[in-house]
């Protein structure tokens, strides 16, 4: 699998990033698995060092295993403002998970970010590709209710 | 696309097409579409409006609507507002005499007294 | 033959999808085909129209009307009363202080607002290139193009007095001349895109919201200085952005505004887009640079700077997004219109971001040189509810927070830098009286934390002493000599560290000292916050007189620490309480208090505690 994903792209260095993005969505576990890693380095004849050095430096990639859907909670300063700790805190409970934990069902990974820039409709955050604002407990309940009787 | 010109020719088009939004418009039409003037048949009138507009290719006329204007009596009711010329209400309206409204007033600048019961504010 | 007499405009940037934007627009699909009008009506998603904090939002033309928070069961109503009845919906309109304003223009939101760059914003659709040509675009690449030489294009540049709207306010003709005068067999124009900085998000906006402008821009860059390639480097968190401009380089080579030849003018050229991966980082422009080329975005020394060395080793021009959008604004209408708006020395207009405690949150474009309290009260609306206005940050976790007094301080680089503060991208957190300026500034180090690359010592080392200090003192443990010795870390870490993050990153906790400093004295001195954001430095208390002795405070109590009865009401053991708030959120009668301090019962047993400490080291 990990071969038909680099071929999509030009043996250069510079499609590294977008050769990672590319294994970890397509990935159920949304993770670079080690696997990912030595393939890669063979394809762009790069050591894998160097890979696991970008790997690790940017955040949105992971080395472990997540869930099927993402959480990502803006941590920033105007989300803060706006009481994102008491959304927080009511993610925490409704998945029973800690930052950076996936559920047992594999369902949830419930993560912080810097900044989504949404910051006019703090607090905000972001399941997968979208971005829900202004957050209420009730509405973060609402939400994650929607998604769970979805799968 | 090569030129100048070719970007205007584009331009010009497609101000044509968002010209609801502003733009160079000469004459707005207003049609009273309150209860009692959609009952009298506005929404005939003003698709009428539409339609002639739109066959004529008048780019600088734009069509728009109100609520009820007040004279139930005259329903449809539809004001021609012209810049820098008192406005025109035209009472009664139906798809006839839209055609020679448009053709008369809008067209050649002859308001069309028979139909017109009020000019001015 | 188009029957349409109505242009329903739904702005569909993030914060108003976020607000369920694209449900709105779904339901006025069904609505109109139920009504039968889908012929009647033009429905256009537009990009962000301003004030998010209304959102979801719409406008109506030809009449301009403005509708906020419309929900998809508001939907009936619009189509029946105001597209087919012609009577616009009133309740759905702004109304403050019993008046309502139903046209977008008499908005006050909008009132003290120019707009350049953000022009089309809101008023097109982003994913029509006829729309943005409608408007004038391209016309400044032609003429560029057909009539100036790219030494022309610089001169212009400099006389438009544009400045880098990034952050730093480097006037952009310097870099685009450095870049014409050297000469390369290749060169590159890159478009950063890497908007981090917590509270700013107009060049979100700005690329979701008029793509074309910014390609544009970035084309009338490249002519002035020889590039025939560019990228946009946007960062990973911002997909919509990605979509867009991706869309609009593959309308505008359709179209053969992008390609060989453009123009016939011999200029060619060609873009692509680059995303990040999630580093704040990359955002300054040695470290996007190395992103780009797929290495870990770690900033490097300058010289060489990218003019002269940048991306693989080539002459490289990295501008902003706000900046390539107001460029060509400045060609249509000529060097001398823009120089006339801003002040002097900063010309033009700016986009700021208004966010926190204010009641229009959005995005606004004033001329430089407008005040803080023309912002935040005339344009941003003022406080939430009967909040009183206490500080408010711009520029971000490099910026510094300025107070009342500065209110009427004229927001440019020159004027902002003079106060401790910057200008930063634009972003403008306001805050009110319930916020802790300690609390606020160790936030913002916490972030910088985060985001140091680690590369150079001063950054990842000493930040982390600043937030170690700024922690003791929020957790009751501050020590005198803390004040000045964050003073002093922070003053070598700004002139130590190799990047712009690491220099700016103290800047929050040295404005905030400057301005607040008998916030830090009393977190220090009397282990007291005022603002009782300070969990460790405050306490909660049961009011005899009020409390009804209903016992749910103490059923609710995860610590078990509070007891009494219904006689003798009801009591918290201080020195177990882990004050987590669920009394003060559950009590029916509000009969508990916060009370700024450590409670003198914690205190005794802390003091216990330390002696019993000391007195096995003296075993």
């Amino acid at each position: 699998m990990y071969k038909e994903i680099c071929a999509k792209y030009a043996p250069n260095k510079d499609n590294l990033i977008y050769i990672l993005h590319d294994i970890q969505d397509t990935h159920p576990q949304h993770y670079v698995s080690s696997e990912a890693v030595h393939e890669i380095s063979e394809y762009l004849t790069l050591p894998e060092n160097h890979i696991y050095g970008v790997l690790t430096f940017y955040s949105m990639y992971s080395t472990t295993p997540r869930g099927k859907n993402i959480i990502r909670l803006c941590e920033s300063p105007p989300c803060y403002i706006k009481g994102s700790y008491n959304i927080l805190r009511k993610l925490k409970t409704l998945l029973g998970v800690g930052v950076g934990e996936t559920t047992k069902d594999g369902n949830f990974t419930l993560e912080l970010c810097a900044c989504l820039g949404v910051c006019g409709n703090a607090p905000v955050m972001m399941i997968n590709d979208d971005v829900y604002g202004d957050l209420s407990e009730e509405k973060v309940e609402d939400i994650i209710d929607k998604i769970r009787g979805r799968n | 696309m090569k030129t100048l010109a070719d970007l205007k020719k584009i331009r010009e088009k497609a101000q044509e097409d968002m010209k609801l939004r502003g733009g160079n418009v000469r004459i707005k039409i207003v049609v009273g579409m309150g209860t009692s003037g959609i009952a009298m048949g506005a929404r005939e009138v003003m698709k009428t409006f539409l339609e002639e507009i739109a066959a004529r290719n008048l780019s600088d006329v734009l069509v728009t609507q109100t609520g009820e204007k007040g004279l139930s009596s005259m329903e449809p009711v539809v004001d021609l507002i012209e810049e820098g010329k008192p406005k025109v209400t035209y009472g009664n309206m139906n798809p006839d005499k839209v055609k020679k409204v448009v053709v008369e007033h809008i067209v050649n600048g002859r308001v069309v007294s028979d139909y017109a019961v009020a000019t001015g504010d | 033959m188009s029957l349409k007499h109505i242009d329903l405009l739904i702005c569909c940037g993030s914060g108003c999808i976020s607000a369920g934007a694209l449900k709105i627009k779904e339901r006025f699909h069904e609505v109109l085909k139920k009504h039968h009008a889908t012929n009647e009506v033009n429905i256009i998603e537009t990009g962000c129209m301003g004030p998010c904090d209304f959102g979801p939002v719409m406008v109506i033309y030809p009449e301009g009307i403005f509708y906020k928070h419309v929900t998809p069961d508001d939907v009936e109503e619009i189509v029946s009363e105001h597209f087919i009845k012609g009577r616009p919906v009133t309740r759905l309109m702004l109304q403050e202080e019993e008046k309502t304003f139903a046209v977008k223009q008499d908005v006050p939101f909008y009132q003290k607002q120019i707009k350049v760059a953000l022009e089309n914003c809101g008023y097109i659709n982003p994913e029509s290139l006829d729309e943005y040509i409608a408007t004038g675009g391209y016309e400044a690449l032609g003429t560029v193009l057909t009539q100036k030489t790219p030494q022309d294009v610089v001169d212009e540049m400099k006389a438009s007095g544009l400045r880098g709207r990034g952050g730093g306010g480097f006037p952009t003709y310097i870099k685009w001349q450095m870049v014409h005068d050297n000469k390369a067999d290749q060169k590159y124009i890159i478009c950063n895109a890497d908007e981090g900085d917590p509270g700013a998000f107009m060049d979100r906006s700005l690329l979701e919201g008029d793509p074309h402008r910014i390609l544009e821009g970035m084309m009338i860059g490249a002519y002035a200085m020889g590039a025939s390639e560019g990228f946009f480097y946007i960062r990973a968190e911002y997909p919509l952005a990605i979509k867009r401009i991706k869309m609009a380089i593959a309308q505008a080579k359709d179209m053969g505004l992008m390609g060989e030849n453009i123009f016939d003018s011999g200029f060619s050229f060609d873009a692509e887009v680059r995303t990040g991966a999630g580093a704040f980082v990359c955002g300054e422009e040695t470290a996007l640079i190395h992103s780009i080329e797929g290495e870990r975005g770690n900033p490097t020394p300058k010289p060489p700077y990218p003019a002269l060395q940048g991306l693989w080793g080539k002459p490289t021009v990295v501008n902003n997004v706000e900046t390539f959008g107001n460029i060509p604004t400045i060609f249509r209408k000529g060097a001398k219109w823009f120089s006339s708006m801003g002040t002097e020395k900063s010309p033009g207009t700016k986009v700021f971001a208004l966010t926190g405690d204010i009641k229009n949150t959005g995005l606004v474009e004033v001329p430089m040189g407008t005040t803080l309290r023309e912002l935040i009260f005339d344009v941003g609306g003022g406080m939430i509810g009967d909040h009183k206005f206490k500080a408010v940050q711009l520029g971000g976790p490099s910026g510094g927070c300025l107070t009342v007094e500065h209110l009427d301080t004229g927001v440019d680089y020159e004027s902002l830098k003079e106060r401790g503060s910057m200008m930063g991208s634009g972003g403008v957190i306001v805050m009110n009286e319930e916020k802790c300026m300690v609390n606020v500034a160790k936030f913002f180090m916490d972030f910088c934390v985060e985001e140091s690359c680690g590369k150079c010592s001063p950054c990842r080392i000493g930040l982390k002493q600043m937030l170690a200090i700024l922690d003791r003192i929020t957790s009751g443990y501050g020590r005198e000599g803390d004040i000045e010795e964050l003073q002093r870390l922070g003053e070598s870490i700004s002139k130590l560290s190799l990047c712009g993050l690491g220099q700016t990153a103290p800047n929050p906790v040295l404005s905030t000292i400057r301005y607040f400093r008998d916030e830090y004295e009393a977190h220090i001195r009397d282990r007291s916050c005022s603002t009782k954001v300070c969990k460790d430095l405050m306490h909660f208390q049961i009011d005899k007189d009020k409390c009804i002795g209903c016992s749910l405070c103490a059923r609710n109590c995860p610590a078990h620490c509070i007891t009494g009865s219904r006689e003798e009401k009801y009591l918290i053991h201080q020195v177990e309480c882990i004050k987590c708030g669920n009394c003060f959120d559950v009590c029916p009668v509000k009969a508990i208090d916060k009370v700024p301090g450590i409670h003198p019962d914690t205190v005794a047993h802390r003091a216990e505690l330390s002696k019993a400490v000391n007195h096995y080291e003296d075993l």
